[in-house]
């Protein structure tokens, strides 16, 4: 009857590392030197973007006055931008930018949500060009709007060199100013976003391999019990998380083109 | 025999201790932030709308401290 250690010293429960993001591509595409492959990622970003896409389109077909069907379900969807996102943070002037802040918003959610949806379990999220792309969408945004209120030499002026500040504190406030607005903003939306997926993919591939593992074996079937239960509560975390992600790139968004729009000193 | 071959060396390296120690300072950031949060909201309960997304701003800019921890033990070698 050999002790736990020794099995476990023997054959072993290999960890998932960075190859669990990596996925072989099925239709190889080059267009002008870019690879644009399509994968599994791809494929199921494909799919999950038509069916959200179908669902907005299905819901602003008939606009009755008193919504029903798909209509409630978009209506809810809107109305919670719009109410817990847009007009806290940018008041009734910034209702322009509400089909943006819902695209994204619904965009981001639906992609982290295939976190969690058996059979396809990856979060297209996870990979930082998506995030990229769209920390580089919000970054053009809330640039694009100082620069249109105040001015390109304006809005430059009054992120890097603050008014009522003296001469010698610039020299060290305005290297700080400048890539605490323009680098660390749309770098930090990106990673924030990509690091919550990529550490939430691990959790679940570990614990679910872990519970294979564990189950596998005469020994620790009990402990592969408790796995399993643990899997589960991670799985409803993970759709918490999917969520608040979500909300947290969209109300920073939000935040960042409310700050261009009016001068915060 | 076995045993003391698993247990001879050290293995892993160096990032996962520091994602460790980088995690020391947004958990207790995250737990004023939310305590905080509560508090108030507990002081104050017609305040809730406003504090809420607050917070979750504010936990937005805290555990990117964390996560970038996270995701520089797997980046750098």
């Amino acid at each position: 009857m050999t002790p736990p250690t020794l099995l476990a010293a023997r054959e072993g429960f290999e960890a998932p590392g960075a190859e669990a993001f990596y996925w072989q591509p099925w239709i190889e595409l080059h267009v002008a030197g870019v690879d644009i492959s399509i994968n599994r990622t791809i494929l199921t970003m494909i799919i999950m973007i038509t069916l959200v896409g179908l669902l907005f389109v299905l819901g602003a077909r008939k606009g009755r006055l008193v919504p029903t069907g798909a209509q409630n379900v978009v209506e809810y969807g809107v109305e919670f931008v719009r109410n817990q996102i847009l007009l806290p943070v940018m008041g009734p002037k910034g209702l322009g930018y509400l089909p943006y802040l819902v695209t994204l918003f619904f965009f981001i959610f639906s992609l982290n949500l295939l976190e969690v949806i058996p059979g396809v379990n990856f979060p297209p999220t996870s990979r930082i060009a998506i995030p990229g792309f769209l920390a580089i969408i919000t970054y053009i945004l809330f640039v694009q709007a100082g620069m249109k209120h105040q001015g390109v030499g304006g809005y430059l002026k009054e992120v890097l060199f603050p008014p009522g500040v003296p001469w010698y504190m610039m020299i060290l406030l305005t290297p700080i100013e400048f890539v605490s607005t323009l680098v660390v903003r749309p770098a930090s939306l990106a990673i924030r976003l990509v690091a919550n997926m990529i550490a939430g993919h691990l959790m679940l591939t570990v614990f679910f391999l872990g519970t294979a593992y564990l189950l596998d074996r005469d020994l620790t079937i009990g402990f592969g019990i408790l796995a399993m239960l643990m899997s589960s509560a991670l799985v409803g975390f993970e759709i918490f998380v999917a969520g608040l992600q979500a909300f947290i790139f969209t109300i920073l968004t939000a935040v960042y083109i409310a700050g261009s729009l009016e001068p915060a000193h | 025999m076995e045993i003391l071959a698993a247990a001879e060396a050290f293995s892993g390296n160096a990032n996962v201790i520091g994602y460790g120690l980088a995690a020391i300072g947004p958990g207790v950031g995250l737990g004023i932030l939310i305590g905080k949060t509560i508090e108030s909201i507990g002081r104050q309960p017609e305040a809730d709308a406003t504090l809420r997304p607050l917070m979750f701003i504010g936990l937005g800019f805290v555990e990117i401290l964390a996560l970038l921890g996270f995701v520089l033990a797997f980046v750098v070698k």
